[in-house]
């Protein structure tokens, strides 16, 4: 039941934050492809901005790989109890949940960086601060949920 | 309707807007010496190009260009019929006389850009099929065209279709989802019935066809402002400063077209937070009317230039820029 728990907590990281990036990316692309049409010269400018919702999905990878790792579904097979299992699933949360609404509003600020760029392409080191801003919070929710997993780890239930 | 499909769109509308023509190209065009000068300057923006086409050419190839642009970015563009209704009635109205005097079309009396070709409008008042045209006008063209045929009398046939497109410009803004949609036909009606009121009231029209002309909005009491335009310009004065057009008064004493510029400003105005939207319909439909008030306001200059007005006196005529 425990391992039930913790692969739930790791799919959830996967999915969630990778759905949140897909939705983030997806949009900051229609808006850069419509960029590129008018004036091809800023692709790799709206390229970086249409990538910056993409670390999400990484995020929620590499919390989901680590849960994996600790719990022997990757690797040795470990004894994981039904209470430690729901402390992983717990860990899990911060990056699941964070990354999915943080990449979505990211999307949403590098679309609107975009416009930014559509008319002052000079400006590209500005516009790109402001989606910036938006992945203090996912790298927040990461590095709960890494030390969290390894915390979980740690404990001797 | 999700906000994010117009995402793709407002992107290369935003890149478009780095083409529409500021202040400073305006005051570069009222600088120049002569007509022939600023066609070279609108040349130099795109407008007109190598061929030797005249204004009114220039200035109808550009609206076709928006259109086209619209065209493009649009799937569907029925939602932009507000600002094309105007155009309908226009040609309905030039259908209606074409017929009625049982003259030949001569030269290009109608307009391209509507949302029903010209020649389905003109073959349904031929015909009297009026059933063939969209249903907010057919009841309009039926009694238009029998009061002209009947009465000969143009102005009131002027009166009914004029009313009709502004019924049907009320009507589909009201239903529109989009603020600035919405925004748009407010404003259209109000002033048109503000410049309906004063025109009555300088022609000394009757309550009966006032209250005929005009248009019921949410802005205004139409009822009221009838009644004002019997009384007097002061009356519409008076009753206009308990409104939202309040700051229009003193416009509207000096003249009807400082009144006009004022409308366009505002709206104008209005529009001008469209810049800042990333999502939505809206920044298309701002671009249309910034376009629109270009076109319009490169028409003023032109012909004050192609009439040797002075700059001060186009000057006071420019409308507001977009950008």
């Amino acid at each position: 039941m425990g391992l039930t728990f913790a692969l739930l907590g790791a799919a959830l990281a996967a999915l969630l934050a990778g759905i949140g990036s897909a939705k983030g990316v997806g949009l900051a692309g229609q808006a850069a492809a419509g960029l590129v049409t008018e004036d091809p010269s800023q692709f790799g400018k709206a390229l970086v901005l249409q990538l910056l919702p993409g670390t999400q999905g990484i995020y929620g990878l590499l919390v989901a790989f680590l849960t994996m790792s600790q719990i022997g579904i990757i690797g040795n097979p470990v004894e994981v109890s039904t209470l430690k299992g729901l402390l992983y699933l717990i860990a899990c949360l911060p990056i699941a949940i964070v990354g999915l609404l943080s990449a979505i509003h990211q999307g949403k600020t590098s679309v609107a960086s975009i416009g930014v760029i559509a008319k002052k392409p000079d400006q590209f080191g500005k516009a790109m601060i402001f989606p910036a801003m938006v992945e203090t919070y996912a790298i927040l929710a990461l590095l709960v949920s890494i030390l969290a997993v390894f915390g979980v780890n740690g404990l001797n239930l | 309707m999700s906000e994010n499909q117009y995402t793709y769109a407002v992107a290369r509308i935003r890149s478009k807007e780095l083409g529409l023509l500021n202040n400073q190209f305006l005051e570069q065009l009222l600088a120049a010496k002569s007509y022939g000068e600023c066609l070279k300057l609108l040349a130099d923006k795109g407008w007109g190009g190598d061929e030797h086409l005249t204004a009114e050419e220039i200035l109808m190839r550009e609206r076709e260009k928006t259109w086209s642009l619209i065209g493009e970015l649009v799937d569907d563009l029925s939602v932009f019929d507000v600002f094309l209704y105007a155009n309908d009635y226009h040609n309905l109205k030039a259908a209606i006389k074409l017929v009625c005097s049982g003259q030949e079309e001569h030269g290009n009396i109608f307009l391209s850009q509507a949302t029903i070709p010209p020649e389905q409008v003109l073959e349904a008042v031929r015909t009297h099929a009026f059933g063939d045209l969209p249903e907010h006008m057919r009841e309009t063209a039926q009694e238009a065209f029998e009061s002209l045929l009947h009465t000969k009398d143009g102005q009131l046939c002027d009166l009914i279709v004029d009313r009709g497109a502004l019924d049907a410009i009320h009507q589909t803004g009201k239903q529109a989802t989009n603020e600035l949609l919405r925004l748009y036909a407010e404003i259209t009606v109000a002033a048109a019935d503000i410049k309906i009121a004063v025109r009555a009231q300088k022609t000394g029209k009757p309550l009966d066809l006032i209250k005929r002309a005009l248009a019921p909005c949410d802005t205004l009491d139409v009822d009221r402002l009838a009644y004002a335009a019997v009384g007097g310009v002061d009356a519409i004065c008076a009753y206009l400063e308990g409104t939202s057009y309040a700051d229009a008064v003193p416009e509207l004493k000096t003249s009807p077209s400082a009144f006009e510029r004022w409308c366009d400003n505002l709206l104008i105005r209005k529009i001008k937070p469209q810049q800042y939207n990333a999502f939505t319909i809206g920044p298309l439909a701002a671009y249309i009317l910034a376009r629109e008030n270009e076109i319009k306001t490169v028409r003023i200059i032109l012909s004050g230039k192609l009439n040797h007005l002075s700059e001060e006196s186009i000057r006071e005529r420019l409308r507001e820029m977009y950008v």
